[in-house]
């Protein structure tokens, strides 16, 4: 296919450049409240008057330096893969903060349009933003827009067509900062004329200037030269204003944002405080917003436990009125294999998988995520990482897969590590299946909350041993606090489709599959084969029912499927028939530690390599195995 | 009364004081092992001399002029500490009373070459944060870089931004530290010069959340007590 043009969305965390991707490509773009969402660059396809447009989502940055990951990924892309244009998402709402990073695009002389986003929410808080002048100040066309409503989207791709076709010439910059600097950057793009470099000229020479360490190992490879005569130029600067090169080249940078805002914006303050800010007050109080975190976890759990609990039993009710209760091999392996590995699979998906990421959809696009790492930032210290990791922690609940990949929210090696060994500690949907499903269900709420207790408690001390033993320290948060919006239904439900739609279409079949593959074991006794081999671990050192031996097994492709297999290995669907609540709970709780899916361990791989991921999965199989055996003793004891 | 003796008086205020600035006479009796009669006379002879705020059975508040002075006894107490410790290499549990002697008869002078020296701690052995100087510099690289000692004394009172009330405006004036972390502070649009005001700060040492260019940001203490402002 014919690609016309190269269209890259870029512009700080949080502002919808997702949103606005997800409208212009109908692709499920995750979106949400909270910054740093958006880790790896989408891409995506629009056809727009009969041309073929690519759409590529950056993720959000605040400046063009190299402090994090999707800085670098970002300008690496917008400097040498060359967009025909580039879209500088802006949020009205913070319009100085936001042309920091504008004037920065502006440095590296690439064709942008402007999309002022958020101007109904800016509309709400007294900001009026004068467009026309924005535009002649910056010389580039902008198009005000409400990505969430779809209104101004296309007209952004418009803008973006006439741009690309518009003459190099056309986007020149005429945004200059003080004598003193511009005459160092001029004198430092005469230096590197005659020097073969990929980045633009102007924007290499301040980056020089800045002492940015990528390019000046890049330049200086060469011609070290030039380096010295940054280093000279630099120093000048920084003796003019007393203030190290870099802090004064973003002083200079955020004086012409301010003077921009001044001349295009106005403001009336409210009178009233709005009911964002009083929310706030709320969810972000010493005492209530920590009883108000505590609450509406624990009344999520206790939601799922009963919705699941009920609308399985519903489900089963249904298809087991049904049952023709034949005997022989084929009718048992179709029944007992085909048709209770399906209902027992839609009962997990729509009773727990489905509802669980609906709430979650809820409480990201609220903006709620955010509140939490505030809350939360002094009690992540103590376990080595600060409140910025509690939002993949919390993400971790649906699927650790994204959890780990969300990791990369954290600015350090060490950090990341940390989050990503503790994510994948938390009980994702699939675990909360076999804890909710299995012991809230047949054992007792309170069981299943225990459950959850005891692994937050396991999740805390190994982030206190990683902690002491990894070297380094967090490096503290530094993140920026969106407001509280009304999440949007149609996002929500979305969002939630786009997690689930795998679910269904790679775990279904494979559980059914599974299902019926360990009926046909359990009919022809391989299964027995397969368990007694393993008894010595499931039987002796755990007291479980030699059946579920294989079922860790599988539990590696799917840990919901333990939960649905566990019945067909059992031979019925009433549970309690063949397990004692003590081996319940035992075996959820080593299903809930033992260790990452396939899926997660993939993710394992591709964000830390081999050998952590190793260090990971045999850790936590030790673990759970170990802690199973412990259970199962004790737990004799008291009931 | 001497003035090592006013000098002990103001850091145990400073320590002392909870969060409304009062301390009460047995608390400063009990820390100084001194007789309550012998620490009211004490805080008579400072009012005079206009350190601190003292009525009978009220306790006791630092004034502007005692906070001051308070501040530097600390900031040289801890400075020292950490040179007993990083340098000297003695043992933990004795610095502290070495320091304790040796704060009282530090020059200024010395008390910037120690800071030199030491390449501008910011926390002392124990984990407690150093006062930052009163010199006109924006960052301590300026200092460190500087060869001389012929930086101008600030007129102004600077604190960190952590000891702002939730409401308060101020304007930063210098952040310690250097590289990454003070680099993104500026990307996010905190350069000197720039009005922030507090809204809100977590318990027991928790994150605080300020308001900048009409933007919320969160920041951790760690970060945060390395921003020193000037209240407006």
């Amino acid at each position: 296919m014919k690609v016309d043009l190269v269209v890259a969305l870029a512009g700080n965390a949080n502002v919808g450049k997702s949103s606005i991707f997800n409208q212009l490509t109908g692709l499920g773009q995750i979106i949400g409240n909270w910054p740093g969402k958006t880790v790896e660059k989408a891409e995506g396809v629009l056809l727009h008057h009969d041309k073929h447009i690519n759409i590529i989502d950056l993720p959000g940055i605040y400046s063009l330096s190299t402090y994090s990951q999707e800085e670098i990924v970002s300008r690496e892309y917008i400097a040498l893969q060359h967009p025909d244009v580039v879209v500088n998402v802006v949020d009205a709402t913070a319009l100085e903060r936001n042309l920091f990073f504008t004037l920065q695009l502006l440095e590296m002389g690439a064709p942008l349009v402007i999309a002022l986003n958020l101007v109904d929410v800016a509309k709400k808080k007294g900001i009026t933003i004068d467009e026309k002048k924005l535009q002649k100040l910056l010389n580039a066309p902008v198009v005000p827009t409400i990505a969430t409503k779809g209104i101004g989207v296309h007209e952004i791709i418009d803008e973006a067509i006439d741009q690309a076709t518009r003459q190099a010439s056309a986007h020149k910059n005429n945004i200059y900062y003080g004598p003193e600097i511009e005459t160092r950057i001029k004198k430092l793009e005469r230096v590197l004329t005659g020097v073969h470099i990929i980045y633009p000229l102007r924007w290499t020479a301040i980056k020089l200037l800045e002492g940015d360490s990528e390019i000046v190992n890049k330049v200086g490879e060469k011609h070290p030269d030039v380096i010295v005569a940054a280093n000279i130029l630099a120093g000048e600067i920084s003796e003019i204003h007393k203030e190290p090169c870099s802090t004064v080249i973003s002083s200079e940078r955020y004086a012409v944002a301010a003077r921009i805002v001044k001349e295009v914006q106005t403001f009336k303050e409210l009178e009233k405080p709005s009911i964002g800010e009083r929310l706030d007050a709320l969810s972000m109080h010493g005492i209530w917003g920590y009883i108000l975190m505590f609450t509406i976890m624990i009344s999520i759990l206790m939601f799922m436990s009963l919705f699941g609990g009920w609308f399985s039993e519903i489900i089963q009710n249904l298809f087991e009125s049904a049952n023709p209760h034949l005997t022989g091999f084929w009718p048992s392996l179709f029944w007992n294999g085909g048709v209770v590995g399906l209902y027992a699979t839609l009962a997990v998906a729509f009773g727990f998988i489905l509802p669980f990421y609906l709430i979650l959809g809820f409480l990201e696009d609220s903006g709620y995520l955010p509140k939490i790492a505030y809350l939360m930032d002094r009690p992540c210290h103590t376990i080595g990482l600060h409140g910025k990791a509690c939002i993949p922690l919390l993400l971790a609940f649906g699927c650790n897969v994204p959890a780990c990949v969300g990791c990369r929210i954290m600015e350090t090696k060490r950090d990341r590590f940390i989050a990503i060994f503790l994510s994948t500690l938390v009980p994702c949907s699939a675990r909360t299946v076999v804890i909710l499903g299995l012991v809230g269900a047949y054992v007792g709420v309170q069981w299943a909350l225990l459950l959850y207790v005891f692994d937050f408690i396991l999740i805390f001390l190994i982030g206190r041993l990683l902690n002491r033993f990894l070297p380094g320290v967090s490096v503290g948060i530094i993140m920026e606090m969106p407001s509280y919006r009304v999440p949007s239904a149609t996002v929500i439900t979305k969002q939630a489709w786009n997690r689930f739609k795998p679910f269904l279409i790679t775990a279904l079949p494979l559980i059914i599959l599974g299902s019926i593959l360990i009926e046909a074991m359990r009919l022809t006794d391989v299964l027995s084969l397969v368990s007694n081999a393993l008894s010595p671990v499931t039987v002796v050192w755990l007291g479980l029912p030699a059946f579920t031996g294989f079922l860790f097994i599988f539990g590696v492709l799917r840990k919901e499927a333990s939960l649905v297999l566990l019945m067909t290995a059992a031979g019925t669907v009433d549970i309690r028939s063949a397990m004692s609540p003590v081996q319940m709970i035992v075996f959820a709780l080593v299903i809930m530690i033992y260790v990452p899916c396939i899926a997660t361990i993939a993710a394992l791989v591709r964000e830390t390599g081999w050998k952590r991921a190793g260090f990971i999965t045999f850790t936590e199989i030790g673990l759970a195995f170990f802690i199973g055996g412990l259970a199962f003793r004790l737990l004799n004891m008291l009931m | 009364m001497p003035q090592e003796h006013i000098e002990e008086y103001l850091e145990a205020i400073y320590d002392i004081a909870g969060k409304d600035g009062t301390a009460k006479t047995s608390e400063i009796a009990e820390r100084l092992k001194n007789a309550p009669a012998s620490v009211t006379e004490a805080f008579q002879r400072m009012k005079q001399k206009g350190l601190v705020r003292y009525e009978s059975h009220k306790g006791v508040t630092l004034t502007a002029k005692g906070y001051k002075a308070a501040i530097k006894m600390k900031r040289k107490h801890r400075l020292l500490e950490v040179f007993l410790d990083k340098m000297l290499h003695l043992p933990r549990e004795n610095i502290h009373e070495q320091a304790c002697k040796m704060e009282h008869v530090l020059t200024d002078e010395t008390e910037i070459a120690l800071c030199k020296t030491l390449k501008g701690p910011t926390e002392c052995p124990h984990g407690s944060p150093i006062p930052p100087c009163n010199l006109e510099v924006k960052n301590c690289q300026e200092c460190l870089s500087e060869q001389s000692l012929s930086l101008e004394k600030r007129d102004k009172d600077i604190i960190a931004i952590t000891s702002l009330k939730t409401g308060d405006k101020a304007k930063i004036v210098f952040v310690r530290g250097g590289g990454g972390v003070m680099q993104r502070l500026c990307d996010l649009g905190l350069t000197n010069g720039t009005e922030v005001s507090l809204v809100r700060t977590a318990p027991i040492h928790g994150p605080i959340e300020i308001r900048v260019r009409g933007c919320k940001l969160v920041i951790g203490r760690g970060i945060a007590e390395k921003i020193f402002v000037h209240k407006t």
